[in-house]
């Protein structure tokens, strides 16, 4: 056989690399707009139960697992109980889904926010609305304004603090993603740097071993911590709002979500007559007030 | 990119392209020799422009296929955010700092441990018979436990026994955690160093009169440890990532540090910078490794090793 001369093989060469580079990369594709997106440009009609949805005819709610409670019962969403299981079914009602027209999905609290496809229509899971993060993803109004509050074992020095100075010199800690490590950093501005855990198990753990001085959790996580899984514990405090404006929880849509008006118009609804005040005094009812962190 | 390599010694002793002026030995090239030459040359700068240029090809596919894509202006403002990467860039390095003294430590305690657990292992006569079994024992289980189940219980299982004495800081205990695992692994490579050290240097040790213990310390260590420096700096650019993991207990390191700000901004740029460090990071210390690969090999070249 004869070889092909050398100049032709390396044009094949270069080429096969270059088609190669080409096949790993995946050919670009428009995206897939839903289905049946509604047609109203201006008018937006949130027509019940046939909202452009992931799966149509299902409505397909996100959240992370282990679903914490006082917000999930029994780490199973779709069993209605615990407040954000309530407030979902809720929304979907106020959509026109049904119980059993409402699909489960579990997604980690980072994974929410990446861009691309998301999976779910709407994700429920705690997450305090900021304009910062308004870049990232879109929220509907919010279902519950929250504050946040220390806890500190029985009788140490922490249990003690009556103002926010009091905790300057103490070791905090709180979970990453959180508010909670906001308010210590913006807010408490401790000597130490404050610990930041990936999960709020792992923080519990530290302030049941010493690690830290005191965590800072939203208020009906704190009431669940210190009545039900470190009853060792006590609620030091609450802060005040910053900035004046309460936080608030909202649910996460994709950025520029066709449902994002729609769900926002469920939410406000369902705080207009009086739904949102019901599901928390039934859920969160143990989440009175703690003294306030002067 | 070394497309090309001096072929040194192909050609008798002359390593300046065969111009060498006719020295005191009168050798004066031959033309043929100087064609050779010339061809060898042209091939070498052929071969690199082909590279170049495959490369370049190669690279202006990619780009176009990312920058192309349609998620991309969504994908760059999350990943590639100029604003959120300065804002990243000084926290995370100031948790850098925390990876990089875990990494000293660390790295002292593993080689030293691991040397220990090696000699162990490989200690002659029956009257060490339960240290031979314990070190496998040690490195059986370290290496087989998962490094993040190893951390957990170390970091909040040991501070829950509530001992007199030891600490519950999460950075001593994540990086004990660390030594524990690293030194099974160390422990392998510096044992299969040992034993890849031919038996006949130890019976030439013990036939000149040195006693087990000096033919291993003067004959057999030596040329073991020489030997693994490549894998042992595989493990320590290894542990280098995995100080990281520390941040279990709450610490803040580099990535930790990402996190905080990616958990705020729900921007991943943070992750980015963070990543660029940690290769930047790791690059002097790969080229270190190749440095002390090639001057061992030209050292075993020039007939040092059997």
């Amino acid at each position: 056989m004869h070889p092909a001369p050398r100049a032709l093989r390396r044009a094949v060469a270069v080429t096969t690399t270059a088609l190669l580079a080409t096949a790993l990369g995946c050919a670009p594709q428009p995206e897939e707009k839903a289905a049946d997106t509604p047609s109203g440009a201006a008018g937006n009609t949130c027509a019940k139960g046939k909202l452009a949805t992931k799966t149509s005819g299902k409505l397909t709610i996100a959240t992370d697992e282990p679903a914490y409670e006082p917000w999930f019962k029994d780490d199973t969403p779709a069993n209605g109980e615990g407040f954000e299981s309530a407030v979902a079914y809720a929304v979907a009602q106020q959509l026109g889904y049904d119980k059993s027209a409402v699909v489960w999905q579990s997604v980690p609290f980072n994974k929410a926010f990446a861009p691309g496809e998301k999976t779910f229509d709407f994700d429920v899971n705690q997450v305090s609305i900021s304009d910062e993060r308004k870049q990232a993803v879109d929220f509907s109004s919010g279902y519950y304004d929250v504050r946040q509050a220390v806890i500190a074992l029985k009788g140490t020095k922490a249990a003690k603090a009556k103002t926010v100075a009091d905790l300057k010199s103490l070791k905090l800690g709180a979970q990453v993603g959180t508010t909670s490590l906001d308010y210590i950093d913006d807010l408490v501005k401790p000597a130490q740097e404050p610990a930041a855990y990936a999960k709020n198990d792992q923080a519990k753990s530290a302030l049941k071993n010493g690690q830290v001085d005191a965590i800072v959790v939203d208020l009906p996580t704190a009431f669940y911590i210190t009545a039900a899984e470190v009853t060792d514990a006590t609620i030091v405090g609450q802060f005040e709002n910053q900035g004046g404006t309460p936080e608030q929880f909202g649910l996460v849509l994709d950025k520029g979500s066709a449902l994002t008006s729609c769900v926002t118009d469920a939410v406000d609804a369902l705080r207009k007559d009086g739904t949102l005040d019901k599901l928390e005094q039934q859920w969160l009812s143990d989440a009175v007030d703690a003294p306030v962190l002067k | 990119m070394t497309v090309t390599k001096k072929e040194s010694g192909q050609e008798g002793a002359d390593d300046n392209g065969g111009m060498s002026d006719a020295g005191d030995d009168g050798y004066v090239p031959s033309q043929r020799r100087l064609d050779r030459e010339r061809h060898k040359r042209a091939r070498a700068r052929r071969a690199t422009a082909v590279a170049a240029l495959s490369t370049l090809v190669t690279g202006v596919v990619l780009y176009l296929v990312v920058v192309n894509a349609p998620g991309w202006p969504r994908t760059k403002e999350t990943f590639f955010d100029r604003e959120y990467a300065r804002e990243a860039f000084p926290k995370v390095l100031e948790g850098l700092w925390l990876n990089v003294r875990l990494l000293l430590v660390c790295g002292v305690c593993v080689l030293v441990l691991g040397m220990l657990i090696a000699v162990a292992r490989t200690l002659r006569g029956p009257v060490f018979f339960p240290l031979r079994v314990l070190a496998a024992a040690y490195t059986d289980f370290f290496r087989g436990l998962p490094l993040i189940i190893n951390l957990m219980i170390v970091v909040l299982g040991v501070p829950a026994l509530r001992l007199q004495g030891v600490t519950v800081d999460p950075v001593l205990l994540g990086g004990t955690a660390l030594t524990l695992t690293y030194s099974a692994y160390v422990a392998e490579v510096f044992r299969a160093g040992i034993e890849s050290v031919h038996p006949s240097q130890r019976a030439a040790a013990r036939s000149l009169g040195l006693t087990n213990r000096q033919a291993l310390r003067h004959v057999v260590l030596p040329q073991a440890v020489r030997r693994q420096v490549p894998p042992l700096l595989n493990d320590l650019v290894s542990l280098q990532k995995d100080t990281g993991l520390v941040s279990i207990g709450g610490a803040v390191d580099a990535v930790r540090a990402a996190d905080i700000i990616v958990g705020r901004s729900l921007n991943y740029t943070p992750y980015i910078v963070a990543g660029l460090i940690f290769v930047a990071l790791t690059i002097p210390m790969t080229r270190f490794t190749d440095w002390v690969t090639a001057r061992m090999d030209r050292r075993r070249a020039q007939g040092g090793a059997l």
